[in-house]
């Protein structure tokens, strides 16, 4: 919601300061990447951790917002939107959490593609969630 | 489309994806998942965007608001599906040593966001509320 406009340029920016200048592997002699790549991918986890909380934040205020009784309690139904959008949130971090961990090593593994589908589900549970409140 | 049933096929069958081409670099493989998160906070920032539309422009005519909110929320849930999608291909190409994948997705989702945008300047000038 507020990232996008460093978050494109960085997605497509896989050499970025040019860790090629020394050594032709691009590695320091300890195998680390001079190019920080795997910080950078996890402060992009990060940025889009934060960016689903954001998402589910709003999706959790509609659900009760739009079930307050007159007497002012927030209805079951309500109760129910809410928990589900911090359920989906919750599995949201998980994923984030576990590839966070995954990138700690000098050289990590791809990101596994069941990790990109259930985090793209996610945002993809958000939106039914919203369709089925708005209509 | 015969090939977008492949890569489906290989968003539930990870292990098939190691047994095409060599390991790439590990850098390029962060860097593309780098761009697939990247599309996944704007497919967030476009579902956000209709919730928003729904929860703070209450004033607007119902169908107005409610098609703005749906527009927004189904290019959100687009640019998940293609973010999966295209970074799927895209590691294949790396390991098959092919070029990258291009795609028109990109134009397409900047004219929606455009006609959007424009749609809400129409809504703010002429007042088509309540």
């Amino acid at each position: 919601m507020k990232d996008e406009t460093g978050a494109g340029a960085e997605g497509r920016d896989p050499e970025g300061r040019d860790p090629e200048a020394h050594d032709p592997e691009g590695r320091e002699p300890g195998g680390r990447d001079p190019g920080l790549q795997p910080e950078r991918t996890r402060l992009a986890w990060r940025r889009t951790t934060l960016s689903a909380t954001v998402a589910g934040v709003l999706a959790a205020k509609q659900a009760i917002h739009d079930e307050v009784t007159a007497a002012g309690l927030v209805g079951a139904a309500g109760l129910v939107g809410a928990a589900l959008c911090v359920l989906v949130w919750v599995g949201f971090l998980r994923v984030a959490h576990r590839r966070i961990v995954g990138l700690g090593t000098a050289r990590p593994a791809a990101l596994t593609p069941r990790a990109a589908v259930v985090a793209a589900g996610c945002t993809i549970a958000l939106a039914a969630f919203a369709v089925a409140v708005v209509v | 489309m015969s090939a977008f049933i492949q890569s489906l096929r290989l968003w539930f069958t990870p292990q098939r994806i190691r047994d095409e081409g060599e390991t790439p670099d590990y850098r390029f493989s962060l860097a593309n998942e780098r761009t697939f998160l990247a599309w996944l906070r704007t497919a967030l920032a476009l579902v956000g965007g209709g919730f928003a539309v729904d929860q703070f422009l209450p004033d607007l005519r119902w169908g107005v608001r409610v098609g703005l909110a749906l527009a927004l929320l189904a290019a959100g849930v687009l640019c998940a599906l293609r973010a999966v999608n295209h970074w799927i291909r895209c590691e294949r190409a790396m390991r098959r040593g092919e070029d990258l994948p291009v795609s028109r997705f990109p134009s397409v989702l900047a004219l929606a966001v455009a006609l959007v945008a424009l749609v809400m300047v129409v809504v703010v000038l002429f007042g088509w509320a309540g």
